[in-house]
C-alpha cells in the first residue's frame, strides 16, 4: 500500500524542497499534461487579433511632444471594437474601406482660461484644454458603419488615458486609422495585458502544529492559505485554500516548522490567469485562443491531405 | 522502395512548383533523406513556433510507434519549425503526425466545450445571485 501511494505521489505531485524541486519528470510521464499546456500563455494570445491604430496622418501638431512619439502612443491605445467583425487590410492597400478600417479624430487647442485667477499658479485653472484624453477622440464612421455601430459602441476602452500635454497655443490635428492585425506583429496587437498559467498548490501537514506554532505557520503563507482555529481551547492550524499560496517559501526559513509542512504542486491542475486590455472579454479571448490552436491544426491537415491527394 | 522514395519526391516537388504558380505560400514541406524510407521525415512547418511544435511533439511521443520525435525552430528570429519524426517501422511517418492533428484539435475542442459550458453556468450563478460579471 505505502509503496503504491509513493509511487501515486511521485506521478501526480511535483514536490518542493527546501532547495530544489524534487519528482520533477520528463514530460513523457503519463498523465503530466504540461507539453501542449505550455502553449496556453502569453504566446497563444498573440494569435488572437484585436483592432489598434496603425496610420496617423497629422494636419497640425504644435504641441512639444514630437509626431512619431506621438503616433506611437496613440498606436498603444486599446480601441474597444470586436475584431470579429472586421477583416485584415490587404497588403498594399492605401485607402482602407469599412470593413477593414476604423477612423478617429483628434482635434485638441488649448487656450488660456480667460476666467482664471491673476495670481493662480494651478495650471488647471489657467489654461483649457491643456491635457489630452482618449475622450477627445471621435469616431468617424466609414461608409456604413454607421448603421452597423450604434452611437458610442466604437471608441477607445478608456476615456482617462493622457495622450499629451498643451499649453496656450498648441494645437493637436489628426486623423488616425485603425486596422486589424495580431500580437505578434506589433504588441499594440494584444489582447491581454498579461497571461500566465501555474499549477495549482498543495500544502499538507505531516503534523499537528498548536498554539503559537500555529500563529508562525499561517504567517508563513499567503494570506487565507492557513486557517488558526479554536478547538478545545488550543489553538489548531488547518490548511484552508492552498490555491490562494504564492509559494514563497517563506516556511522553509523556519527551522522548527519546515519539518511540520509538504509544499507541493498538483501536476495536472492549471490555473491559467488572462488579463484582458478590455477589447474582448478574458472567457471570449480563451475561446477565440483555443479556436486559434484548432485552426492551425486543421490547415496542417489539410496541407497533408492535398499532398496525399496527388 | 526506390520507387516510392521518387514518388515521393516528385509529391514534393510537384508541391512546391504549385506554390510557384500561385500566390499561396507553402506552410508544410516535408524533407526525406536520400536513401532512407518514408518512416523517417523531417517536416518543415511555416509560420509556425512552440506553441504548435511543443504540443505536437508531446503527442506524437505518446505513441509507442514512434521511436524518436523532435523539434527546433531554426532560428529565434526565424518562423518556422523542424518537426522530425521517425516510426519503428510500421507506420509512414506521416501517419503519426496526421493522427496527432486530429486528436489536437479534438483535445481543444473538449476544452473549449467545457470551458464554454462552466463559464456558462458561471455567469447564470452570478446572474441569479444579480452579481456582475466580466
Amino acid at each position: 500500500m505505502a509503496a503504491a501511494q509513493a509511487v501515486e505521489e511521485m506521478r501526480s505531485r511535483v514536490v518542493l524542497g527546501e532547495f530544489g524541486v524534487r519528482n520533477v519528470h520528463t514530460t513523457d510521464f503519463p498523465g503530466n499534461y504540461s507539453g501542449y499546456d505550455d502553449a496556453w500563455d502569453q504566446e497563444r494570445f498573440e494569435k488572437v487579433p484585436t483592432m489598434a491604430v496603425e496610420k496617423v496622418l497629422v494636419y497640425n501638431n504644435t504641441s512639444i511632444v514630437q509626431d512619431e512619439i506621438l503616433a506611437h502612443r496613440l498606436g498603444l491605445i486599446p480601441i474597444l471594437a470586436d475584431p470579429r467583425l472586421f477583416e485584415y487590410r490587404n497588403q498594399g492597400d492605401e485607402e482602407g474601406t469599412e470593413i477593414d478600417t476604423l477612423q478617429f479624430r483628434l482635434q485638441v487647442r488649448c487656450t488660456r482660461n480667460p476666467h482664471a485667477a491673476k495670481d493662480s499658479s494651478d495650471p488647471n485653472e489657467l489654461y483649457m484644454n491643456h491635457k489630452v484624453y482618449t475622450r477627445h477622440m471621435t469616431w468617424i464612421p466609414l461608409g456604413n458603419q454607421a448603421d452597423l455601430f450604434p452611437e458610442g459602441t466604437i471608441r477607445p476602452v478608456h476615456d482617462d488615458i493622457l495622450i499629451a500635454q498643451l499649453r496656450p497655443g498648441q494645437e493637436i490635428d489628426l486623423l488616425m486609422h485603425c486596422v486589424k492585425g495580431i500580437g505578434k506583429d506589433h504588441a499594440k496587437f494584444s489582447p491581454v495585458a498579461t497571461a500566465s498559467y501555474r499549477l495549482l498548490p498543495d500544502i499538507t501537514l505531516l503534523e499537528p502544529v498548536e498554539g503559537e506554532a500555529a500563529e508562525e505557520l499561517s504567517r508563513c503563507f499567503s494570506p487565507g492559505v492557513i486557517e488558526v482555529q479554536e478547538v478545545q481551547g488550543k489553538k489548531v492550524a488547518r490548511v484552508a485554500n492552498p490555491r490562494l499560496d504564492t509559494f514563497s517559501r517563506e516556511i522553509f526559513r523556519n527551522e522548527k516548522l519546515k519539518k511540520a509542512v509538504r509544499l507541493a504542486r498538483v501536476r495536472d491542475h492549471y490555473i491559467f490567469s488572462v488579463e484582458s486590455t478590455g477589447v474582448l472579454p478574458p472567457d471570449v479571448l480563451v475561446s477565440e485562443a483555443i479556436k486559434v490552436l484548432m485552426g492551425k491544426c486543421r490547415r496542417f491537415l489539410d496541407e497533408l491531405d492535398a499532398v496525399q491527394m496527388d | 522502395m526506390m520507387e516510392e522514395d521518387q514518388e515521393l519526391e516528385r509529391k514534393i516537388s510537384g508541391l512546391k512548383t504549385s506554390m510557384a504558380e500561385g500566390e499561396r505560400k507553402t506552410a508544410l514541406e516535408m524533407v526525406q533523406p536520400a536513401g532512407t524510407d518514408r518512416y523517417c521525415v523531417k517536416f518543415v512547418l511555416h509560420k509556425e513556433d512552440h506553441i504548435l511544435g511543443n504540443s505536437l511533439r508531446y503527442m506524437i511521443k505518446k505513441n509507442p510507434e514512434v521511436e524518436f520525435c523532435g523539434y527546433t525552430t531554426t532560428h529565434p528570429s526565424g518562423n518556422k519549425i523542424n518537426l522530425r519524426i521517425q516510426t519503428r517501422g510500421a507506420l509512414p511517418a506521416v501517419k503519426p503526425f496526421q493522427r496527432v492533428l486530429n486528436e489536437l484539435m479534438n483535445v481543444c475542442q473538449h476544452v473549449l466545450d467545457k470551458f464554454e459550458a462552466s463559464i456558462k453556468n458561471y455567469k447564470n450563478q452570478k446572474a441569479s445571485r444579480n452579481e456582475p460579471t466580466f
